[in-house]
């Protein structure tokens, strides 16, 4: 049942800035399935997050658009939910509180007040939160917020869930936990997710495509790549796998020898300008999960 | 060494430190908190009283603290004087219709309003009432106004020029015209309040409004466009959108400028009172400037003493109003 579910043509978009207008995104195609978990990466500024908010139809393309079950998006709604990067939970909510805003809205008149509390208490248990769901966001730690951003989106019981480098604010652990549960709720909910991120581990351990991103202005998509590892995927073993590492590698080779950022530093020779990128990043050279910034 | 050893030996001893310390610091914090603004006030008692007899105006020495602690007494005493006259005035009255009705069952009871003098304390009572309606109605006014201006920012170019040129205005100009209006279109046989409750009403409200009007909107506008696409996912309705995520989220700005509002309509009724010799601590100011007995000074001094103790009090009571409101409990208020 490889139907086309989601599909984004011949997207394009321009802000206008005093200069005059500013070309982000140029010509984006992409057709993902219905249960894919599909990955976009890229440098920063290469318009990742634009291609998600005309998705989440939060922006709107300037040319192109994105059909989802044959319609046509032109405006935000729950049916695509957003996990956003900083959470983004109303500070005077409750956990249960900020999903039970998601429910309210989505299954008014559909679900009966005990049946919205079960399905709140319920999308709390997935993401593992129902210890806290009375405290308010300042009350619990970074991972559990992001947490409960997610219980949120699943909440709206959404076609497509969209994430903004959901995991992106978090320590190592934290992130690694929550990637761990986010497999695990995607083979039970079979939710087709398309989460953008910075990290190549997190992209190839996650995804069922990689979509690599050019650098902007006018970005559009570079390679894609199919990974077919067997699911459910476990990391530890996964880091000697020699499939694994290959795939790791043609991310990085993507990001840093055909669209190496080329960044605005002092002018120098070409022998010069290798060590200065080497030297500008060692700590991501050092990290285990390597990122780009 | 091993650490976990030396803990345990010296946590008794420890916590019995750190609990006397705590102690001692909470006495010493206190003394500290109660004994530097007491300081603070015996200096200023001391250079006023010192200060004062050396100021000689038509109407006498001007007056010290202690003159104006015995004003003070004057005024109680004249208070529970008034009261008493009343008292007796509708007992007599009473009296009189009743033995009236008892001669002739048919006469039907007239009832007067006692009509002294109001004093003091009366003049109190009616500032507090006008300067509480006229900021109640700023409010009413200004928030929900702060509120669509501040999401629409056609809107807030469009009226950020009169919000700027409104702003600036001092009562005294308002009160004019305020008058004359009040006059030409409040016309009633049976009036619920009287005509110069309203010019000082009005007066307060146009000249208090302006802050909460501008904090709102400020506040308002400056939501992290982060809620906002929270709102926009939900498709949240526009009251909605309002009630969940716009107030809580402006709350601290709302109540940043219901507190300048309210301290300005505070000074602003003062002066409006004295001006147009309406009723509250302003006209009484000025009749006892205008009275001018060898008391008045000090009697002006009591009403400028108490004009700023009200003041204050009006500040406190709304910061606890916007601790009770705010959901971040933890916040600094001051």
């Amino acid at each position: 049942m490889n139907r086309t579910h989601l599909e984004l043509t011949g997207v394009g978009i321009e802000f206008p800035t005093p200069k005059g207008s500013f070309r982000a995104l140029q010509n984006v195609n992409l057709k993902i399935e219905q249960g894919e978990f599909v990955s976009l990466i890229g440098h920063s500024g290469c318009g990742k997050s634009t291609v998600l908010n005309i998705v989440a139809g939060l922006h709107q393309a300037t040319e192109g658009g994105v059909l989802l079950n044959g319609r046509e998006v032109n405006e935000p709604g729950p049916e695509r939910a957003v996990v956003f990067q900083n959470h983004s939970l109303l500070p005077w909510l409750t956990s249960y509180q900020n999903v039970e805003l998601a429910v309210k809205q989505v299954f008014k008149g559909q679900k009966s007040k005990a049946e919205m509390k079960e399905w709140i208490e319920h999308n709390l248990e997935l993401v593992h939160m129902t210890h806290a769901m009375h405290k308010r966001p300042d009350e619990i730690s970074g991972g559990m917020k992001q947490r409960v951003g997610i219980a949120r989106a699943l909440a709206m019981e959404p076609t497509v869930l969209l994430m903004d480098e959901p995991f992106g604010a978090l320590d190592a652990l934290t992130r690694a936990h929550l990637q761990d549960s986010l497999m695990e709720i995607q083979k039970d909910l079979n939710n087709t997710v398309i989460m953008i991120t910075h990290d190549v581990d997190e992209a190839v351990l996650l995804s069922d495509r990689i979509v690599m991103m050019t650098n902007g202005p006018a970005a559009t998509v570079g390679e894609i790549l199919h990974v077919d590892l067997e699911r459910p995927r476990d990391r530890l073993a996964l880091a000697d796998d020699p499939q694994y590492n290959h795939y790791r590698s043609q991310v990085l080779s993507f990001l840093y020898e055909k669209q190496r950022k080329v960044e605005p530093m002092s002018p120098k020779k070409k022998a010069d300008s290798s060590k200065t990128v080497a030297k500008s990043s060692p700590n991501e050279t050092g990290k285990k999960s390597v990122e780009v910034a | 060494m091993n650490p976990s050893i030396s803990q345990t030996k010296s946590a008794g001893w420890l916590s019995k430190f750190t609990q006397d310390r705590s102690l001692a610091e909470i006495f010493s914090q206190t003394a500290k908190n109660l004994s530097l603004p007491l300081i603070g006030m015996l200096v200023f008692l001391m250079i006023w009283s010192m200060a004062a007899p050396r100021v000689v105006t038509s109407l006498g020495q001007f007056p010290g603290p202690a003159q104006v602690w015995s004003q003070l007494e004057g005024l109680v005493v004249e208070h529970q004087e008034s009261r008493a006259k009343e008292t007796a005035f509708y007992e007599r009255q009473e009296k009189r219709n009743a033995d009236r009705v008892a001669k002739d069952p048919t006469y039907v009871p007239k009832i007067r309003d006692y009509t002294g003098k109001p004093t003091f304390f009366d003049q109190i009572g009616t500032s507090l009432i006008t300067v509480l309606a006229g900021f109640s109605v700023a409010t009413l006014i200004a928030v929900p106004l702060g509120i669509v201006i501040g999401l629409s920012s056609p809107l807030y170019t469009a009226a950020n020029p009169l919000i700027q040129l409104f702003k600036p205005v001092s009562p005294l100009a308002w009160l004019p015209l305020v008058t004359m209006v009040v006059s030409a279109v409040y016309v009633s046989d049976d009036p619920l309040v009287s005509k110069s409750f309203l010019t000082s009403m009005i007066t307060v409200t146009l000249c208090s409004l302006w802050p909460t009007l501008i904090n709102t909107a400020v506040g308002v506008a400056a939501i992290p466009q982060d809620l906002k696409n929270v709102s926009h996912v939900l498709r949240l309705n526009w009251l909605t959108h309002v009630i969940k995520i716009v107030l809580p989220s402006s709350i601290p700005m709302v109540f940043t400028g219901l507190r300048l509002s309210l301290g300005i309509a505070w000074m602003v009724l003062i002066a409006a009172e004295m001006l147009a010799q309406n009723p509250g601590l302003g006209k009484f100011v000025w009749d006892e400037f205008q009275n001018g007995s060898s008391s008045s000074l000090g009697r002006i001094m009591v009403a400028v003493i108490v004009i700023g103790l009200i003041g204050y009090l009006l500040d406190r009571t709304m910061l606890l109003i916007q601790r009770w409101a705010s959901w971040d409990k933890t916040a600094v208020l001051r």
